[in-house]
């Protein structure tokens, strides 16, 4: 009996495409054969589009729920390849692979979720978790950052959000139409602006490397520990299996010790420029 | 693969008929042999069959950025030191098939790769290489997701090692703890003894298969004057080192001063051609390819030796990571001597000079450390 090959995909149905914003689309997919791999929020999956490329996608939905859920965003042959993808296609998925947000340890605490971007999509996975157990944590607090109005990510979903009265909301934009009655400028600003003990509070963070070093910053400012910020970190990436060596940041894999790392463990690293 | 260790052997005696009849045993057991041979004016490593293919009377001058094969006086079959090739392109070829896909009328299939019955008997494993081989098992083996292919080949590989007896210009396995002289790692281990006209080779088994191919050829016990005669090749061959590498301290060294001004100093010799990391036994980085047919129905999926010295190798959307070359040598150079034992527990050097040799400039991986080390503050040097 030979080992099972780690590299090689099984094959999955796109159940839903549901477009998010001009370049970005949700994909929920589900097995040809057998069960989803349970898994957890932060952690990733080797999407393969047939003849083009296999790439790192973050879990934007949760497991137990019959179905993956991938946000990805057009920028390479790869995702756009994806986001070409309709129902009733099909694809490559392996996976889950690398760490995840440590929702568990941050049991008690108040939670800070702070999305840049695409970065929405797995703090998504981690707002769902808490709001499912919405009792383990203090406050819940979700700032998010776009570059407009029209970038936001899980639009119907945020309005549901901001309605809850258990659930702290704040978006923000870069630039706005008139018409934008919400706030304007960078996500770190709205750190001041939310409300959470800091000393009692874990933070998640996922956006582009600038976007995490300033508010990273931000959130050292306000008071919270640098062992209870924990932000999701990206390198080029191959294999998902530490086999490939191109997700090196410093003396980790991204794909096995990340993607989601414990600040002060990378706060060094992090301030360096092209580690 | 060696299993088990057997009991340390007194040693063997057997001539260069001896040899000829290890490889036609090797053979008729069912391997591929591998071995060195001389080609484009190079010591490489390629299948042989016969004694009259390995590289005999030949030896290499190695320095930064220079090899030449040059005659010796002696009919010495092993009397050089490494070439560009190492046993990583047999263990994981630079070009391999993963798997295929291909549409069906239902959807997609993934093929996976068949198991290949390939075997191959390595002859001439250096001690470095042993070492480099060990440190390629961590890397492919060691971890939570085992890379199957590496170990489909790896564990039906004979390895009949040759002692040291010429280490290059460029060598340090000394300082690195690798060589020159193979304790383990081997089913065979050779040690080629010529003086006054008799052409010898000692021959240790380090494995119950290693016993076995030994007893199928003609040899004899070991007098302790051949004994003494083959330790001595070694320790000769230690005391002639090349190059020499302080490692004390030096994964700290590495990793606490990636703003040091020789990376630049390095950079601006560099020419980032990633020759380095293709010679070197252990740079195991790789990058994926599709190729797919015409009829957009089938489609392969390629694995190949990659580089971290290229500017593809970090990308992310939006650019590279690494755009510097400052920043390229600093990752291969850290990786290799630094953060590998973070991640394997090791180094990742075993001192076999490849990548001074090869490196069309002449940088020196051992100049360098010493560069750095020393324009530091003692303590700071000797963390």
């Amino acid at each position: 009996m030979r080992d099972p090959d780690p590299f090689v995909p099984r094959l999955f149905r796109v159940e839903e495409a549901r477009r998010e914003n001009a370049d970005t689309t949700t994909l929920g997919l589900v097995p040809s054969h057998g069960e989803i791999p349970s898994f957890l929020p932060g952690q990733f999956f080797m999407l393969y589009a047939f003849g083009v490329a296999e790439i790192p996608v973050s879990v934007s939905g949760l497991s137990g729920t019959g179905r993956l859920l991938h946000t990805i965003r057009a920028v390479g042959a790869g995702s756009r390849a994806l986001c070409r993808l309709r129902p009733g296609d099909f694809l490559g998925a392996r996976g889950p692979y690398g760490s995840a947000w440590p929702l568990d340890r941050a049991e008690g605490d108040d939670l800070l979720l702070i999305a840049g971007g695409l970065g929405a999509a797995p703090i998504r996975s981690a707002l769902l978790r808490a709001l499912a157990e919405r009792e383990r944590y203090g406050r819940v607090v979700f700032l998010y950052g776009a570059r407009g109005p029209t970038e936001l990510l899980f639009r119907p979903e945020l309005e549901g959000w901001q309605r809850r009265p258990d659930l702290e909301v704040q978006v923000t934009v870069d630039h706005a139409p008139p018409s934008w009655r919400g706030s304007v400028g960078v996500v770190p600003e709205r750190i001041g602006h939310a409300r959470f003990s800091p000393a009692h509070t874990t933070a998640f963070v996922c956006g582009p490397e600038v976007m995490m070093r300033f508010t990273a910053s931000a959130l050292l400012a306000a008071g919270v520990s640098s062992e209870r910020i924990f932000l999701s970190m990206e390198r080029n990436m191959k294999c998902a299996l530490a086999l490939c060596g191109r997700c090196q940041f410093g003396p980790a894999f991204v794909c096995r010790e990340g993607p989601i790392f414990r600040y002060d463990r990378i706060a060094r690293l992090l301030f360096l420029r092209e580690i | 693969m060696p299993e088990a260790q057997v009991p340390a052997s007194q040693g063997s005696i057997m001539d260069r008929e001896g040899l000829q009849a290890l490889l036609d045993v090797l053979t008729s057991r069912g391997f591929g042999v591998v071995g060195p041979r001389v080609r484009d004016e190079a010591v490489v490593y390629e299948p042989i069959r016969n004694v009259a293919d390995l590289p005999e009377g030949w030896t290499d001058r190695q320095d930064g950025g220079r090899y030449r094969l040059e005659r010796r006086e002696d009919r010495a079959l092993f009397g050089y030191a490494v070439g560009p090739h190492s046993w990583k392109q047999f263990l994981f070829p630079s070009r391999q098939r993963l798997w295929q896909a291909r549409r069906t009328e239902t959807g997609l299939e993934f093929l996976e790769e068949p198991s290949r019955d390939e075997r191959w008997a390595f002859l001439g494993v250096r001690a470095c290489e042993l070492c480099a081989i060990a440190i390629q098992d961590r890397v492919f083996l060691g971890g939570v997701h085992r890379d199957r292919s590496y170990a489909e080949r790896r564990q039906r590989v004979f390895v009949v090692a040759v002692q040291c007896a010429e280490p290059s210009g460029t060598c340090f396995c000394v300082s690195m703890q690798a060589g020159p002289k193979a304790t383990c790692g081997f089913d065979l281990a050779l040690t080629e003894l010529l003086h006054a006209g008799s052409h010898r080779f000692l021959v240790e088994a380090g494995s119950r298969v290693g016993q076995e191919v030994l007893a199928a050829i003609p040899h004899r016990p070991a007098n302790e004057d051949e004994r003494r005669a083959a330790e001595k090749v070694t320790a000769l061959a230690a005391a002639r080192m090349g190059r020499t590498l302080e490692t004390r301290g030096i994964r700290e060294l590495l990793q606490s001063h990636p703003e040091h001004p020789r990376w630049e100093e390095v950079a601006s010799r560099c020419l980032s051609c990633g020759n380095c990391t293709m010679v070197c036994p252990t740079c195991f980085c790789s990058t994926v390819e599709d190729h797919s047919d015409l009829s957009g129905k089938h489609t392969e999926r390629m694995r190949l030796w990659d580089s971290c010295f290229t500017l593809g190798f970090s990308y992310l959307h939006g650019g590279s990571v690494r755009k510097e070359i400052r920043s390229r040598y600093r990752q291969w150079m850290t990786h290799k001597l630094s953060t590998w034992f973070d991640q394997f527990g090791s180094s990742g050097c075993v001192g076999c000079g490849r990548c001074i040799t090869w490196c069309p400039v002449g940088i020196d991986i051992t100049e360098e450390a010493r560069a750095m080390r020393s324009s530091l503050p003692e303590e700071t040097a000797h963390v």
